[in-house]
């Protein structure tokens, strides 16, 4: 029993997710070696990705001779609860998974899909990674992010407010401010 | 008063239209060419009246009756910011509430139903008032040919005026995407003809920083919301007749699990996952 605890202490997992489509070159850099190596480095113990449709499969391992333990799967309706258990989370550009991340306090490195044909996604991340709330990659330049992290240096992102906006349509349909 | 002016420009372009329909204007050329220029006029002069009233705050003489609502979603990340709106706004003041959703999106209206659901355990039907869901064809789906988004998109105009009759809404709330658009745009037609005034009010995704998306442009440069809100300054900067109003994800903080359709809904955040 005690031997359980300590290894869930000890147990410091880098948890992938690529939302419900797929993103199939950013599957295949986290399975890099390069990525790989980065991630130990940092004192990661586990990988976990959340591959959606994509058709790229990872190779999964048992963690021998001091490499990651790495994992798999589609889909899950539970991934707050992935994300919570998390020590690292990189995620595709969606808002969705941004903000839950950002909410839970858990590090992020976001990572941009150059396939998309319209993507206006890079915009937050970008501007977030200014804010320093998360940091962005792309799929060949995360190894490079892993390596020149400092996860202690990112800021606790401020919950929004939709009260200013609410007071706004009030004001001009005439209602009082209550 | 506006009222009355609307009533009686209704009045004079359609005696108008029938004089120019009795006419013969082969012989009558001038006639006809000044009674069209007439016709042409008084309509520029109604689109630029309503373009201008639309960016003034109502001056309504009963400001504490509710207004009756409709409330465009959009999908994913669109519904989620969308809830997050609704969460703080004063429900009794915005009734009775219109949903509408894409036909192709079956994730926003259950959304919708367990935060009106939430609403109704809370505050009872009384305060909180009725709230109905509806969904609209689109008029193109991703990867449809343009020839046939041709009769698709007449026949999602169709829709969207069949809709807009029926609810007659005051207010318009939308996030984009592209389903708010027609509704929007007849909204503005009824408003010209003067058979429902309605205020329109976009709020900008959070995913927008340095450009508009294409229903909030659309929206912007044709004048047809009242009032666009974005959640960056950078979109403040280039667009000045935008609102500035922070960002506004995420202030919704309960968790309660609601029965719709035979599904358990659990609320996190304003997040919806089936459970």
């Amino acid at each position: 029993m005690a031997e359980i605890k300590e290894d869930l202490q000890s147990r410091r997992t880098a948890f992938v997710t690529v939302g419900t489509t797929r993103f199939d070159s950013l599957v295949r850099a986290v399975d890099s070696h390069e990525v790989k190596d980065q991630l130990y480095r940092k004192g990661y113990t586990h990988l976990l990705i959340q591959m959606g449709r994509g058709s790229y499969i990872p190779t999964k391992s048992g963690g021998e001779n001091g490499s990651l333990v790495v994992d798999y799967f589609t889909f899950s309706s539970s991934i707050a609860d992935y994300l919570r258990s998390a020590s690292l989370v990189i995620s595709h550009a969606g808002s969705g998974s941004i903000f839950e991340t950002l909410r839970l306090g858990k590090p992020l490195i976001v990572v941009v899909n150059e396939d998309l044909m319209d993507n206006h996604q890079s915009e937050l991340a970008e501007e977030l990674a200014v804010r320093k709330h998360l940091y962005c990659a792309r799929p060949q330049t995360l190894y490079q992010t892993i390596a020149d992290m400092d996860v202690e240096s990112l800021l606790p992102y401020q919950p929004g407010d939709a009260t200013p906006v609410v007071k706004l349509i009030n004001r001009f349909l005439g209602f009082p401010d209550e | 008063m506006d009222l009355i002016t609307r009533i009686s420009e209704g009045r004079t372009l359609t005696t108008t239209i029938g004089n120019s329909s009795n006419s013969s204007c082969s012989s009558m050329g001038p006639f006809c060419v000044a009674i069209s220029l007439g016709i042409i006029s008084l309509i520029i002069i109604r689109v630029l009246y309503v373009i201008y009233r639309s960016s003034q705050p109502r001056r309504d003489m009963s400001p504490l009756q509710p207004l009756c609502t409709l409330i465009v979603m959009g999908s994913g990340g669109h519904t989620a910011e969308m809830l997050n709106l609704l969460s703080v706004l004063q429900e009794h003041r915005f009734k009775p509430r219109y949903y509408i959703a894409a036909a192709t999106d079956n994730m926003s209206l259950p959304k919708a139903q367990v935060f009106e659901n939430s609403l109704l355990d809370k505050e009872g039907v009384e305060k909180v008032g009725v709230a109905q869901f509806m969904q609209i064809y689109r008029s193109r789906e991703v990867g449809q040919s343009y020839i046939t988004s041709v009769g698709t998109t007449l026949l999602a105009m169709a829709h969207a005026l069949w809709l807009m009759l029926k609810i007659r809404p005051q207010v318009i709330l939308c996030n984009g995407p592209g389903t708010c658009i027609p509704l929007c745009a007849i909204a503005f037609l009824l408003k010209i003809f003067g058979i429902r005034w309605s205020y329109i009010f976009y709020v900008e995704s959070i995913a927008r920083v340095q450009r508009l998306s294409l229903s909030a442009f659309l929206l912007y440069k044709l004048r047809m919301a009242d009032q666009l809100f974005v959640q960056w300054p950078q979109l403040k900067e280039k667009y000045p007749r935008a609102h500035y109003v922070g960002r506004l994800i995420y202030t919704l903080l309960r968790s309660i699990n609601t029965k719709v359709r035979g599904y358990t809904y659990r609320v996190v955040e304003s997040f919806v996952t089936t459970v």
